[in-house]
């Protein structure tokens, strides 16, 4: 029998957790639609974060210092995936895998920090610690709304939104997404297209790494396997955010905003497997099957539909085919 | 204004497709000079081009444009002195960018890229009176994105953007090949009142004759990756295809001259 008042009181923890991936998804959202990148370092960033943010608390550093941090550690970490992949010649795909494993050694000397050797995790507990997101808050019912999970995930998504909103509207952020969009162009245009790689794939690791700090503080703990599959969930959460609501966010702005929404609904759909008590152990196969069905459905949708794209005026004169401009309109749908 | 010395370039050296597409070219182009050229497939047309652009670096040779040697130079700081427009109407804009953002993206071209806006509203005025100059039915599109055009709309912007920032010099390689022929003709009588607007120095890569001799005020014609004929002024505008054809078989020394390998 399965008991209806739980699910409810599990959405909650829901939302925090697809606001907190939210972070981590706009990051992908980054070098995956903008850069057209798909960029495996964040399953090693995923972890890294996290654990530079726990080991700073637990050194006595304050938590915005701990955040900030962590996001400087994420952006190394991109930049060592751009020069491999930029000064170095490697695929994207392949140099983000080598940076990932990289991190794996790397995650594992910072959790033990200190102690001279490896760490393959590292508690922190918001009883001795004034963490800025907790699941305590969140279900510990003595707490004021404010101290909720909820309210500083959305917090940081809203404010990581306007800032990058910000960005990507001035010449420097133009050239990144211009390099995306078509390198060939951007190099005639004088854009250094390795310089806006290098930074692209920076500015996303950092965010994956603060989501991984706030995660860390969320669930009070930090482990070495934290970011195993994460690259799934941040694309699950861009295709979920895309396919639902690109029909009504079209602004830049929202259409992140529509990722943070994906990464919620990604959340909430695993809170109500789980609840349906499927094994846990499937969860992950369950999850890269939900992200190839959904990468297929562009792809299905062009080969065996036509889409009837609005078609623009063309000039009075003819200045250009239309059966040109209905191809492209077809591709670009 | 451009200066191409002793030029080598060979593709895929030491190996069974060894190409030498570039075999000692030279090539001096005067300030407002507007150069047509032509050659068969692989004669090296748009390899000088690429080779002038930066695409690659070249083997051997210095290429000088405007006093400043850029032999060294990366492609992306060369399009500091060049404009350029393409064969592929896919290749000079950014498809899922707008209109205003892809010509603010020229505007900038060879200027440092900081935090400053991308896009002014300044500028969107001036872009919506270039593009209503253009004739297109663009001036009202201008958040439009790039790939909803149809290709002789988009060689048209590509051209806007070239020119837009003042180049030294433009590079046009076939841009109308891939267009039809009416609007290949619409886009080439574009380029002709762009260049002649703005004084620029252009080289202009054609496979057709006919447009080779009436555009410009000098064509040379590429063979076996050097240049066999070139002529300028009074005896270009004399010129015929006929004659061109005759003194490609006089110079190269073959009867290769024939319309398969001049206008394939």
């Amino acid at each position: 029998m399965l008991d209806f008042a739980k699910l409810i009181s599990s959405l909650p923890g829901g939302v925090a957790q697809g606001l907190i991936w939210g972070v981590m998804a706009i990051g992908v959202y980054l070098t995956y639609k903008i850069l057209d990148i798909a960029d495996l370092t964040v399953d090693g960033t995923m972890c890294t974060g996290g654990a530079v943010c726990v080991m700073m608390i637990i050194n006595g550093h304050s938590v915005p210092v701990a955040l900030l941090c962590a996001f400087l550690a994420g952006m190394a970490a991109g930049l060592v995936t751009g020069l491999l992949h930029t000064a170095m010649g490697i695929q994207a795909l392949l140099a983000g895998i080598l940076t990932q494993l990289a991190l794996y050694s790397i995650n594992l000397k910072i959790m033990g920090w200190g102690t001279g050797s490896g760490r393959s995790n590292q508690p922190i507990s918001v009883d001795n610690y004034n963490l800025v997101v907790s699941s305590r808050y969140l279900f510990d019912g003595s707490y004021p709304w404010y101290k909720s999970p909820i309210f500083w995930g959305a917090v940081f998504c809203v404010v990581i939104i306007l800032i990058l909103y910000w960005f990507f509207g001035t010449e420097l952020g133009c050239a990144i997404r211009a390099t995306g969009a078509n390198p060939n162009m951007s190099r005639a245009q004088g854009i250094n297209v390795d310089f806006n790689k290098v930074l692209g794939l920076m500015l996303s690791n950092g965010l994956v790494a603060l989501s991984s700090g706030l995660l860390a503080q969320y669930q009070g703990f930090i482990d070495i396997n934290s970011g195993r599959g994460a690259i799934v969930i941040g694309l699950a959460a861009v295709i979920i955010g895309e396919v639902v609501f690109s029909r009504i966010f079209r602004n830049f702005a929202l259409k992140m905003l529509g990722v943070v929404f994906g990464a919620i609904i990604y959340y909430m759909v695993m809170q109500v497997v789980l609840w349906l008590k499927v094994d846990s152990d499937m969860l992950k196969i369950l999850s890269a099957a939900i992200v190839a069905i959904f990468l297929a459905v562009p792809y299905w949708k062009g080969k065996y539909t036509h889409v009837h794209v609005k078609h623009l005026p063309e000039a009075a004169d003819g200045a250009g085919s239309s059966a040109a401009a209905g191809e492209e309109a077809g591709r670009n749908a | 204004m451009l200066e191409l010395k002793n030029i080598w370039k060979t593709f895929n050296a030491g190996t069974v497709n060894e190409k030498q597409a570039l075999r000692g070219l030279n090539l001096t182009l005067k300030d407002g000079d507007f150069v047509t050229v032509i050659g068969g497939n692989g004669a090296g047309k748009s390899t000088m081009l690429n080779a002038v652009a930066g695409v690659w670096s070249v083997d051997e040779g210095s290429i000088t444009i405007d006093g400043t040697d850029v032999t060294r130079l990366p492609e992306y700081k060369r399009a500091k002195f060049i404009g350029r427009v393409f064969q592929d109407p896919m290749m000079g804009t950014a498809p899922t960018m707008q209109i205003e953002e892809n010509l603010a993206l020229a505007a900038r071209r060879g200027q440092r890229r900081g935090l400053g806006w991308g896009i002014t509203r300044t500028e969107r005025a001036d872009y919506m009176e270039l593009l209503r100059n253009l004739d297109l039915g663009l001036e009202n599109r201008l958040t439009s994105k790039v790939g909803l055009l149809s290709g002789g709309q988009r060689q048209a912007l590509t051209l806007l953007m070239a020119s837009l920032k003042q180049p030294k010099l433009l590079l046009l390689d076939e841009h109308t090949a891939a267009l039809d022929p009416k609007t290949a003709a619409k886009v080439l009588a574009l380029s002709d009142q762009i260049v002649a607007e703005n004084h620029l120095t252009t080289l202009m890569v054609t496979h057709n004759m006919k447009d080779a001799i009436a555009h410009g005020n000098r064509l040379i014609m590429m063979y076996d990756g050097k240049i066999v004929i070139d002529v300028a002024g009074e005896e270009k505008k004399k010129l015929t295809v006929p004659d061109l054809l005759a003194l490609f078989s006089k110079v190269s020394g073959s009867d290769e001259a024939d319309d398969k390998l001049l206008l394939s």
